[in-house]
């Protein structure tokens, strides 16, 4: 018995999309050093469809292991997609969370709602029509 | 390759101690309360365990009581104290912010039934002020409990002289010693020693079994009614094979001390320079007055869960008092006690080295740390804003 699942633990290991995007269209940044959990996440768009994704975190195995699969589930999908992201669906691909770890699934699907609300800041044009 | 590094937490048992409870379990396997043979013969082997503990702290034998462990013997020993305070009015506790959980909260449920608790600065050093002790000393002040060694940071408090503050003023001194029994030096009659808790598992002794000493003429309050057992301080069949397996590791322990001890410092303080030399790390707690086994460091924008892992990956064992190892949002009462903000405090590292520990180990342990600081580093967006000036560093 592990802590984690091999899932968890793969990404953990072998963190997917790690690095920074230097001319990235948004960046979000959530949680903070007092907690013990920071996530920066940049996107590359194009066409409505996020081309590139990035990430940098400090943060336990869990937030680690969370960013990478979150990155992995948005890249190359249309940004609407992306906004729909939930922190149970990064969670489910990872064979799941210890119940006390299921903030950091949260921290990532906040990290790229951030980086996407930056995006529309930069680009109003693109942003959904509100109701 | 496997390094145990986390001694702190649990130990290997030692060969002497299971041979001398697998005879307690196959053959003297008796109710030491039981009137024929088989039961004197468990009883025997009971009391004599008792005496080799009671030598091995300078106690009496009748001065010995066994326990499930650390936290029963810190549980008994405080709320015994309290409520002999009580009969006389004083009702005042003193003690430290960076106590083990089970004087804590115990300290805390006397709060609530109307008893005042002082709890003492540590200081950066992570090391008690006699004077400070001594000012804080009131009228009422029935009991002064402070730990003998700090788990977390490994630093040893200057417990002949508090003892002797506490004999002067007339108060009850207990100790926590779960983490010095075994490894230090204890007399605790010359130390003037009132109570002192220990658990075997920290000495190579079985888990689950410990003991707490209680200087004779002082009452203690049951916390398990029943039988008569332990003179009818602690209900419960002894559990005969642990205490005897107690015994004998306390026994190794303390016959190979200063060997060990010497050993160990030397490697500890090798460990300490190498770790040093990580950029934007500290060692947490005073650098002499510590256990010999004890190395605890912080470093700056990193994570110690996931260090811990890595390291785990690697074969070493270690811990961490960063919040996601502790179950809640806080990191370590003892870090935080010793003044490390929360933002480091979350990426610290306890290495407890044990007495077999080679020099070729210890390199492997600074190497591979090292490594994985500057790995995770790499991907942090803390360490970014630091080497960027964006944030200031704070080691």
């Amino acid at each position: 018995m592990a802590l984690y699942s091999e899932k968890v633990m793969d990404h953990f290991r072998n963190p997917r999309n790690v690095g920074v995007i230097e001319d990235a269209d948004g960046i979000g940044e959530v949680g903070n050093a007092k907690c013990g959990d920071i996530m920066k996440m940049y996107l590359k768009i194009k066409d409505d469809t996020i081309e590139d994704v990035k990430f940098e975190t400090f943060g336990c195995g869990s937030a680690i292991a969370s960013s990478s699969m979150a990155t992995e589930l948005i890249k190359g999908k249309p940004v609407a997609d992306a906004m729909q992201l939930t922190n149970k669906a990064v969670a489910e691909a990872l064979d799941g969370l210890p119940d006390y770890k299921m903030h950091c699934s949260v921290l990532a699907e906040e990290a790229i709602q951030s980086a996407l609300e930056d995006y529309y800041k930069k680009h109003p044009e693109k942003a959904p029509a509100k109701e | 390759m496997r390094i145990y590094a986390d001694n702190a937490a649990t130990t290997k048992m030692c060969r002497a101690a299971i041979d001398a409870m697998i005879p307690c379990m196959e053959e003297q396997y008796g109710n030491p309360s039981s009137l024929y043979v088989l039961g004197q013969e468990a009883r025997e082997l009971l009391e004599q365990a008792r005496a080799d503990v009671a030598s091995a702290i300078g106690a009496q034998p009748r001065e010995i009581l066994f326990t499930s462990g650390g936290s029963e013997a810190d549980n008994q020993a405080i709320r015994s104290a309290a409520a002999l305070g009580k009969k006389s009015g004083k009702m005042h506790i003193i003690s430290t912010a960076f106590e083990h959980h089970a004087v804590l909260h115990t300290l805390k449920k006397l709060q609530k039934e109307g008893y005042s608790v002082t709890l003492l600065d540590v200081h950066e050093d992570g090391l008690v002020r006699v004077e400070e002790l001594e000012a804080a000393i009131r009228e009422d002040t029935c009991l002064v409990t402070i730990m003998y060694a700090n788990n977390e940071i490994g630093t040893i408090q200057p417990i002949s002289e508090i003892g002797a503050v506490c004999k002067k003023h007339g108060v009850l001194f207990h100790t926590d010693a779960v983490q010095a029994v075994g490894h230090l030096p204890i007399d605790v009659k010359k130390q003037n020693i009132d109570m002192l808790s220990s658990s075997a598992h920290k000495f190579h002794g079985p888990k689950g079994v410990g003991f707490l000493y209680v200087r004779k003429g002082i009452r203690l309050t049951n916390l398990i009614e029943g039988g008569a057992q332990e003179r009818g301080l602690r209900a419960g069949t002894e559990n005969v094979a642990g205490i005897v397996g107690l015994a004998a590791a306390l026994k190794e322990a303390v016959a190979n001390m200063d060997k060990n001890a010497a050993h160990m410092q030397q490697q500890r303080d090798r460990l300490i320079a190498g770790l040093q030399e990580i950029p934007h790390s500290a060692l947490n707690g005073d650098a002499t007055n510590r256990l010999p086994g004890n190395v605890n460091f912080c470093f700056e924008g990193i994570e110690g869960e996931s260090l811990l892992l890595l390291l785990d990956d690697r074969g070493i064992c270690a811990s961490s008092g960063s919040a996601c190892t502790s179950g809640s949002l806080d990191p370590s009462h003892v870090l935080l006690a010793i003044g490390r903000v929360h933002d480091v405090a979350h990426g610290s590292l306890r290495l407890s080295i044990g007495e077999d520990i080679t020099p070729e180990e210890v390199d492997y342990i600074i190497q591979n740390v090292k490594e994985v600081v500057a790995y995770l580093r790499g991907f942090s967006p803390v360490w970014r804003d630091l080497m960027s000036g964006k944030a200031k560093f704070i080691l």
